[in-house]
């Protein structure tokens, strides 16, 4: 009965990431972590700000993260001059629509709608791709206008994408087999697809398969990579919510008073109650 | 000084309809039964989540923006840069799911002690008034932070009002007062919501507590305690609301507010039953979210709504078919024939009945949450298959269920076995 | 009757304390409603300090800063400005600043800083116009006895060229002096930061 109270509560998550039917991966960040919150400061602003904005978030509230208001003025404020303003990008909606053909959304708040488990593998599943417009491509949101701006810290991998589908028959419409594309894309996004037939016989799930393939030597530069993207996606869950630290300290005090309160409120009860019978 | 507080006392007591009365008629010399059980504590709790979120709703308003281009800036103003601002905010979003939770909790005693019935079907009828009111005023109050959900759900809603035959397109186009749903219907949501409604809710609130205490409090034993009287008058039953019950309520209160305040302030989303995700997508007129479903309290009834195949190539039916199932609360005091109220002495036949009713709300309600897609489809064809979906299948069957518990009351309740009834409450 | 004063007795304990606790509970869930209507970030961001750039400001010049929503001159005083305010002390209502407000570092002669740059809220402490300059070659309209200054057109009162008001004049007290800051010679900051303040 809980399981299927559990099954029938959690269920909703899967509409979120279920796009491209990408398993997403569960994103390590530990928000009351003061560096690397600073450490995905630095990145949002460097590699983030340019096209996004986050302009409910002000300069100011980033000394919450340990970080004093002389850091935040030399290191994080390209776009404005006072403290006090919002980490707004430099230009309007209507010249973003303009420039990029859709405005780059304003990330305040990003992290509560697609949440930090998306945020996490989407920026670790861009791949080249020459067939695209900017050239990237994204195995959890396929053709993304984003180009990859991280693409300086990751590095360079190939990427494999093997989809396995069902053969029908034209005039029947009846499935005659599978067969399965397998699509390389090098390091450069040129790609090499080959498919096969597969053995009849199995059992065979339709569905697409991504993986990613580092050059030798780069297994150090992929955990970096990773341990930046957490850092960044741990500063978008703080940005999503900036009180959500303060909000679970104050209640447990409140539960703390509550539940005095009750004792009291529960010896008053039962006071008065001796009367009934 | 005592005396100069009396004198003043007597002063405002000379021109103004005695309060003390009033306070000994409600309170005091209310004799309520006393074997109130955990049932009886919604009704005190739902007056309480009303005065939370008034409370809460005003000092919202005193930050938020009801403009299109300002209104969803404005929310997210008021998580951060007001001070306790976000506090406010989770309050009044906790508070509106709480508030259809301690409702439908306190109607569900109704329908299990027959509180509606001879002589409190008056009782029922404002309560059934509060609570369609209360859908309206939620629905309204949902598209303020104008949000993707908060855009689209409106949309959806009103053009339900459009499939009315013949004056469908005027109505919504008057709802909206636009072509799409935009700044205007933001506008005028805001005041329905802000104003217009809570007052409705207040002046019901008062006829519904009114009422009831015209003609006394029910109890799970459905024994009418004014039949037996002491020597003093008061009935052998009863006791005094104040300070008997309010004292229990006061109780049953910190613990409702625990409840609350856990929800609040460690998992105020509620995995977005209660704050939905794409609501933290600002509105956009040219991009419909994949998946569109009303907040959790309405899911039952857009299930229904959704079952319910179109006719001549309009969903009208379903908007009939939804309307119904809401409208129909209304006739439960005469649908119920069964000589006794409360469930402890009823038979076999109501007990499953309502067992049933129970069981589908909650499934109808599940399945309003998800596609219809969510329970796969039917391997086979056949002709009268409009749809493959077993889920809208499921949703038809429960349709038909809900539908029934209803029409067929009538009948299973006269011919269902009945208990002898006690003279005296059952502690 | 002892017997019956026990639980009466601990009835009145225990609604004494449940109030009590109940009462601290209310109050604390208040804070956050209370704390609402206080500036916002939004509000404390527009009111924060300005930065003012004196090199564009001339000798007997006046510039107009808007700061929390009003007005403050500064002004570049001269020789002659800066001696009218002896000659003009003994027609003043307050020539020691007693009963207006400004700054500890403009509780002196010149009611500035630096003696050349006088700060003040261009608002007549009356009932809140802005006062106009009226420099000393306005005698035909201001009298013979015009020093130079600033004449409110409201309700007719003056001030010096240190804001300090005439007596006869209907406003109460001299004019408001902000907090400022001389962070360069050329650079002034009109308000307090709040690091500064150890906010």
């Amino acid at each position: 009965m809980r399981r299927m109270l559990c099954i029938l509560l959690f269920a909703p998550l899967g509409v979120l990431g279920s796009e491209a039917g990408y398993r997403l991966d569960r994103s390590p960040h530990d928000t009351r972590d003061l560096v690397s919150l600073q450490s995905g400061a630095r990145t949002f602003v460097n590699y983030c700000l340019g096209c996004h904005g986050a302009q409910y978030m002000r300069y100011r509230s980033l000394s919450e993260i340990g970080l004093s208001e002389a850091q935040i003025r030399d290191n994080l404020m390209f776009t404005a001059d006072k403290l006090g303003e919002p980490m707004k990008v430099g230009f309007s909606v209507k010249e973003g629509k303009q420039w990029f053909g859709v405005a780059p959304p304003d990330l305040s708040v990003v992290a509560r709608s697609r949440g930090a488990d998306w945020l996490y593998t989407y920026l670790r599943t861009f791949y080249r791709d020459s067939k695209s417009t900017t050239g990237w491509n994204n195995a959890l949101f396929p053709q993304v206008a984003m180009p990859h701006s991280l693409w300086e810290l990751q590095g360079p991998r190939t990427t494999t994408i093997e989809s396995t589908f069902a053969e029908t028959d034209p005039k029947t419409g009846k499935v005659t087999g599978h067969a399965k594309t397998t699509l390389v894309l090098d390091e450069n996004g040129f790609r090499t697809e080959q498919t096969e037939k597969l053995q009849e016989g199995k059992d065979y799930h339709a569905g697409i398969e991504v993986t990613f393939s580092w050059p030798s030597g780069a297994k150090r530069a992929a955990a970096e990579y990773d341990a930046t993207v957490r850092d960044l996606v741990n500063f978008l869950v703080y940005v999503g919510e900036p009180a959500a630290v303060n909000r679970k300290a104050i209640g447990i005090v409140v539960l703390f008073v509550l539940g005095v309160l009750f004792v009291f409120a529960y010896l008053l009860k039962k006071e008065f109650w001796k009367d009934v019978h | 000084m005592a005396s100069r507080l009396e004198a003043l006392w007597g002063w405002f007591d000379a021109r103004m309809p005695s309060l003390a009365e009033q306070w000994r008629i409600h309170a005091s010399e209310y004799y309520a039964p006393k074997n109130f059980n955990f049932w009886y504590f919604f009704g005190s709790l739902a007056l309480l989540v009303l005065v939370i979120q008034i409370v809460s709703g005003i000092f919202l308003t005193m930050n938020y923006k009801p403009d299109a281009s300002l209104a969803f800036g404005s929310v997210e103003y008021i998580m951060r840069d007001v001070p306790g601002g976000w506090v406010l905010r989770y309050i009044h979003s906790t508070g509106a799911s709480a508030f259809f939770i301690v409702v439908y909790l306190h109607m569900f005693r109704g329908l299990l002690y027959g509180s509606y019935k001879q002589p409190r079907e008056l009782v029922w009828i404002f309560g059934v008034l509060i609570y369609l009111t209360l859908m309206g005023e939620a629905f309204f109050g949902y598209l303020l932070p104008w949000g993707q959900m908060s855009y689209w759900g409106a949309q959806v809603i009103v053009n339900l009002f459009g499939t009315v035959p013949f004056i469908g397109p005027d109505l919504a186009l008057w709802i909206r007062g636009d072509y799409v749903v935009s700044d205007a219907t933001l506008n005028r949501f805001f005041a329905l919501h802000v104003i217009a409604f809570p007052l409705v809710l207040l002046g019901l609130v008062v006829a519904h507590l009114l009422a009831l205490h015209d003609v006394g409090s029910n109890n799970p034993d459905g024994i009418e305690i004014k039949k037996l009287k002491g020597p003093d008058g008061h009935p052998l039953d009863g006791i005094p609301f104040h300070p008997y019950y309010t004292v229990k309520d006061i109780m049953g209160a910190v613990v409702f507010l625990a409840i609350f305040c856990f929800v609040m302030f460690f998992v105020p989303e509620v995995s977005g039953y209660f704050l939905e995700y794409n609501n933290f997508i600002p509105a956009d007129p040219l991009k419909t979210p994949q998946h569109i479903a009303p907040v959790w309290y309405f899911t039952p009834y857009y299930s229904i709504l959704r079952a319910v195949p179109p006719l001549f190539h309009s969903q009208f039916p379903g908007v009939l078919a939804m309307g119904i199932a809401t409208l129909i609360l209304f006739f439960l005091p005469w649908l119920d024939r069964s000589p006794v109220k409360s469930i402890r002495y009823r038979g076999t036949l109501y007990k499953s009945a309502l067992a049933g009713f129970v069981l589908v709300f909650l499934v109808l309600g599940y399945l309003g949450t998800e596609p219809t897609t969510v329970w796969g489809q039917f391997g086979f064809d056949a002709f009268f298959l409009d749809t493959k979906d077993v889920a809208t299948w499921v949703a038809r069957l429960g349709t038909v269920l809900y539908f029934l518990f209803f029409i067929l009351m009538p009948w299973y309740t006269a011919r269902d076995a009945v208990k002898p009834v006690p003279e005296r409450v059952t502690v | 009757m002892n017997e019956q004063e026990k639980p009466d007795r601990t009835r009145r304990r225990l609604i004494v304390a449940t109030s009590v606790v109940g009462g601290a509970t209310s109050l604390g869930a208040a804070v956050p409603f209370v704390a609402s209507m206080w500036p916002s970030e939004r509000a404390r961001a527009a009111g924060a300090p300005v930065e003012v750039d004196l090199s564009r400001i001339g000798p007997g010049e006046l510039a107009v800063i808007e700061w929390r929503g009003k007005p403050v001159w500064v002004i570049r005083r001269t020789k002659e400005m800066l001696a009218s305010l002896k000659a003009v002390e003994g027609r003043l209502s307050d020539p020691a600043s007693k009963a207006s407000e400004q700054p500890k570092y403009a509780e002196n002669e010149y009611r500035s800083a630096k003696p050349e740059l006088m700060v003040m809220e261009g608002v007549c402490t009356h009932l809140g116009c802005s006062p106009q300059l009226k420099g000393a070659e306005a005698k035909a309209e201001m009298g013979g006895d015009w020093a130079g200054g600033f004449y409110c057109p409201c309700h007719g009162s003056k001030f010096d060229f240190a804001g300090r008001v005439f007596r006869g004049a209907p406003a109460p007290v001299n004019l408001r002096v902000p907090p400022y800051e001389f962070v360069s010679d050329s650079t002034l900051i009109i308000g307090e930061s709040e690091e500064k303040k150890g906010a």
